[in-house]
């Protein structure tokens, strides 16, 4: 158990250095932060100082190499653009993108789960039917778009829910929380509904056909023929058998969650490191884009690291097969 | 018995609120990018300066007709040295925290801002020293006659000396230093309002200033300004149709319409302080993105010629811009010194004429070229590209427009590197010589840093030098002309219209706009 934490931890690593290296491939394509930084008025010599002062005329590898070793020991530098240390800039964007990542992502699992367990048990029910076409909606829509939808009926038509930020917050040391106050909740929901609504309907299609599978099984029927009620048999039999790809898929989407909540966020102005991205990305705030990439690939990674854990936790046969090779 | 003292409050506290005649309002706004930064030396940036504005106030500034008007300065005059100008200040200022203005402040501001980690420093190289006369006079002396030194000072904001010592601010930012400085998040100024929060992109709190020097000159009718950047266009226009926000500096144009119809809101127009135009390549010998080889067809001022009457202004004005723009002659909006309706003239469209230019041009056929165009700087950008490029193409030039993020145009612009481009241009001073030292002298060490067409001509570089020094307005303004004319008559640039600026507000708010879109808060009322 410990070797395979261990092993999978150095995999990370490695994972984390192609993505660096990669994204800092890309960023001499997005432009020069340097007429971001500057007025109009600085004159050439002036803008090849700074540009010299901040290391970009070094070859992209020494750049790497420097990034490299500057975060290995916690170091991202200067945000271009804000003039602050970048890792103080991200711890406090980081609890508002995780906690909608976390409400959607809940939201979308509990939702998606019971609306798959439903349909899959009334297959031809009418209910069924409506739920089935408008789970379509979800998953052909476009994020940006669905924002857009809610804001005109709720925020402007109907004025019940704020159109952009996050409400009233409350500092628990160096987490915020907008949880604990009315505002806050309120401007969750749109938020939270627009980034889970993807991943509802995703989990429920796939609750949904899992379940018809397991239903169709020997043991289902066998169970039946013992005579166990409707209830036992469809949640403590058939259900807990659909949840291996569940897991597998969830956790793989928690991280697309966070990672994406970029446009999310960008409709909503959710002060989260995703639109401190795409800040970053419009005043070619290097540091910034470095760290963030990084941060979602240790995401990514940390997610996939807790998911293969728990399939220990599901799945028995895991740990049998495991312990026997072992022993 | 209840009820009479109930009474007796109620009148005892109406009494007071007339009294005191100050109304609480809280204004909250929103536009698309936030101030990087609180210090008023580090970034010489519209929406930074814009919030400067509120917190610290300048020695001089524009009012609304785009006069300098006096702020903590009260008068200023070229002393009988013309390089030395004298600034008599305003007496009896004090700082949020109390501490008194005095032309220490000023001194110590002025080489502040000279400093070489400040942004701002670009609009002081001609200041050699700041010198304290008395406690409400100060001196500056210029490295030679400077008589448009206060056009430079309208957002050079003045600081507390003893404050910034404290806090170890004396010297702005540095951006290798690694570590941030007490002015990034907090500020301490004579400004109508004072800082009561700041999170950068998120939200900052303003709190009306009760013991302004401009109490009773100025409305000041907001008690209470909460700024929130949003970034999507939509966004922001939804929070402004939910009453979330009052009012909104950056209204995207396609909504104007939608907005001014809206129950209960209203947009006010005015010019901008900003030109846009196409600039060519007419130096180097040949294109980089032309089939034509071996000579360069920018070079020919008949090819030039011919595509400025090929734009036809007037479509772009109604098709593109929706009538938020102005057709421009020249590369200077109307409040500018220099600016003359004749030389703002704009071409008459005439395909044919273009057509016989080229033809004698020996380009009977055209050529083809690249046109290079932001697509997130100026409204509608890339839409005005595409609509000139179809113009140019009935006259059989074949511009292929590149649109890219002004991150990458920028960049390789000032370079010199780019064949055709189109770029904005703003003047701060209000005075030709920012436009020619910048866009029209020779690109040197000294100048023309965005001088991209190669236009070289030494009697014009002596002049605009000359120009900085001239103390005799008639003089200097003869050489401003020269300057224009040149310029016009060898069609440098391709001037395409002066921009419009919209702001959107609550009905009930009466707030002009201000050209360079500064929005001095302390000039809203409210309408009753």
């Amino acid at each position: 158990m410990l070797a395979f934490i261990i092993r999978r931890l150095l995999q990370s690593v490695l994972v984390m250095l192609t993505v660096a290296l990669v994204a800092f491939g890309l960023f001499r394509y997005i432009g020069d932060p340097i007429n971001n930084m500057v007025g109009q008025e600085a004159t050439l010599v002036e803008r090849e100082q700074l540009r010299a002062q901040l290391g970009l005329n070094d070859p992209v590898p020494v750049q790497f190499a420097r990034f490299v070793a500057n975060a290995a020991q916690g170091q991202f530098g200067m945000s271009y653009r804000m003039a602050r240390p970048v890792a103080d800039v991200i711890f406090e964007r980081l609890p508002a993108t995780l906690e909608l990542a976390l409400i959607s992502g809940i939201g979308a699992l509990v939702v998606g789960i019971a609306l798959g367990v439903y349909t899959a048990l009334r297959r031809d029910g009418w209910l069924s039917q409506i739920i089935m076409s408008l789970s379509l909606i979800g998953v052909s829509l476009p994020t940006f778009l669905i924002g857009i939808l809610l804001i005109y009926v709720f925020a402007v038509q109907l004025q019940v829910l704020p159109a952009f930020g996050r409400g009233e917050v409350v500092r628990l040391g160096w987490w915020s929380t907008g949880l604990l106050t009315e505002s806050g909740l309120k401007s969750l929901i749109m938020p939270a509904i627009t980034l889970g609504l993807y991943q509802l309907t995703l989990i429920m299609r796939l609750v949904r056909a899992e379940m018809l599978e397991v239903l169709r099984t020997d043991y289902i029927k066998f169970a039946r023929a013992r005579g166990l009620s409707d209830r036992s048999v469809h949640f403590r039999h058939a259900l807990k058998n659909t949840l291996l790809p569940v897991i597998t898929i969830t956790g793989l989407q928690i991280g697309s969650i966070i990672a994406f909540a970029i446009i999310t966020e960008t409709v909503f102005q959710w002060p989260g490191v995703g639109l401190l991205f795409i800040t970053a990305v419009q005043f070619v705030d290097v540091p910034v884009m470095a760290a963030y990439l990084v941060l979602i690939a240790l995401i990514f990674v940390v997610i996939n690291l807790i998911v293969d854990l728990l399939y220990f936790a599901v799945d028995p046969r895991l740990r049998v097969k495991r312990s026997g090779r072992g022993s | 018995m209840n009820l009479t003292r109930m009474a007796t409050l109620l009148a005892f506290s109406s009494t007071l609120a007339l009294s005191a005649s100050v109304s609480a309002e809280t204004l909250r706004w929103s536009s698309a990018g936030d101030s990087l930064t609180l210090d008023p030396h580090s970034q010489n940036e519209g929406p930074t300066h814009a919030m400067s504005h509120q917190i610290y106030d300048s020695l001089v500034y524009r009012n609304q007709e785009m006069k300098l008007t006096p702020r903590l300065a009260l008068e200023w005059k070229l002393t009988d040295d013309p390089t030395v100008w004298e600034f008599k200040l305003r007496e009896g200022v004090k700082y949020h925290n109390g501490n008194p203005f005095t032309a220490d402040d000023v001194v110590f501001s002025i080489m502040r801002a000279k400093h070489e980690n400040a942004d701002m420093k670009g609009l002081l190289t001609t200041v050699v020293e700041a010198i304290k006369v008395d406690d409400h006079t100060v001196r500056l002396r210029t490295d030679g006659p400077n008589p448009l030194l206060p056009n430079n000072l309208t957002d050079l904001f003045i600081m507390d000396k003893e404050w910034s010592e404290e806090n170890k601010v004396a010297v702005p930012q540095n951006f290798k230093a690694g570590e941030e400085t007490y002015a990034v998040r907090n500020a301490n100024g004579t400004g109508p309002y004072r800082l009561i929060s700041r999170e950068a992109d998120v939200k900052t709190e303003l709190a009306r200033n009760d013991d302004y020097w401009g109490k009773g000159q100025y409305p000041l009718e907001v008690s209470r300004i909460v700024y929130t950047p949003i970034k999507s266009s939509a966004t922001r226009v939804a929070a402004l149709l939910s009453g979330e926000i009052d009012f909104l500096l950056d209204p995207p144009v396609q909504d104007l319409d939608r907005l001014a119809a809206a129950r209960g809101l209203a947009v006010r127009s005015g010019p901008e302080n900003r030109t846009i135009f196409l600039g060519m390549q007419q130096a180097v010998p040949e294109l980089r993105t032309s089939d034509v080889k071996g000579k360069n067809p920018f070079a020919d001022k008949r090819v030039r010629e011919a595509l400025n009457i090929a734009i036809n202004r007037d479509a772009i004005g109604k098709v593109v811009m929706r009538g938020q723009s102005v057709a421009a002659g020249m590369i200077a909006p109307p409040f500018v010194d220099g600016y003359s309706a004749e030389l703002d003239r704009v071409p008459t469209v005439d395909v044919a004429r273009a057509k016989a230019l080229l033809a004698e041009a020996g380009y009977p056929n055209g050529f083809a070229v690249t046109l290079a165009c932001p697509n997130d700087r100026y409204v509608n950008d890339e839409a005005i590209c595409q609509a000139v490029t179809g113009m140019f193409g009935q006259i059989g030039v074949k511009a292929r427009l590149d649109a890219r993020s002004k991150s990458i145009h920028f960049a390789e612009l000032p370079k010199g590197e780019l064949d055709f481009y189109l770029l904005g241009w703003s003047v701060p001073t209000m005075d030709s010589h920012y436009v020619f030292h910048y866009l029209i002298e020779t690109r040197s060490d000294k100048g023309g840093s965005w001088n991209s067409t190669g236009f070289s001509n030494a009697e014009i570089d002596g002049l605009i030098d000359a120009m900085t020094r001239e103390t005799d307005p008639d003089r200097r303004a003869e050489m401003v002309a020269k300057v224009w004319n040149t310029v016009q008559s060898e069609v440098i640039y391709l001037p395409l219209h002066h921009q419009m600026l919209n702001w959107a507000m609550k009905s009930n708010i009466d707030f002009p706009v201000h050209s360079m879109n500064y929005p001095h808060f302390k000039w809203l009322k409210y309408t009753k």
